[in-house]
């Protein structure tokens, strides 16, 4: 079964992994629907 | 996780009921990944922010655990996040993620 498909999918991207805009650009590949997408910054 | 994101995910949740919700992170670490992990399911750990002793339970996953991975387009994942991907410790990622979802997700499939 679908994780992503037909979701709302928040994202906690990291400034020293992964950014918000990446993962978003991946999970609209995944037919989700993405309602918030930041970067965040463990420093 | 930041106090002003823990408050946005506590109103998506609200808003659109914490059944329809993913929580994707992007964290460089597994313990920071299994905090984030942990506060959008049992509650903030550090007893800081809005969701502090709120149990959403929301379904969570970092984004380079193979189960989401196999949902993206292999392409799009390629270009944005593969590189990254390389340098972390994408194991000890995984593994933290599923203690945490194992124990507190309410709403996996």
């Amino acid at each position: 079964m679908s994780i992503l498909a037909g979701k709302k999918v928040i994202i906690i991207g990291d400034r020293d992994g992964i950014p918000g805009m990446a993962i978003e650009a991946c999970a609209k590949t995944a037919g989700a629907e993405v309602v918030f997408s930041s970067t965040e910054c463990f420093v | 996780m930041d106090l002003e994101n823990q408050k946005r995910v506590k109103e998506f949740a609200e808003q659109y009921g914490p059944e329809n919700i993913v929580v994707l992170l992007g964290a460089a670490e597994g313990e920071a990944s299994g905090l984030a992990a942990e506060t959008v399911t049992a509650g903030d750990p550090t007893y800081a922010g809005p969701l502090t002793g709120v149990s959403l339970g929301l379904t969570v996953y970092h984004v380079c655990e193979p189960e989401v991975k196999a949902e993206f387009d292999e392409a799009v994942y390629d270009e944005q996040v593969s590189m990254m991907e390389m340098v972390l410790d994408v194991d000890d990622i995984i593994s933290e993620m599923s203690a945490i979802r194992d124990e507190h997700c309410k709403y996996l499939g």
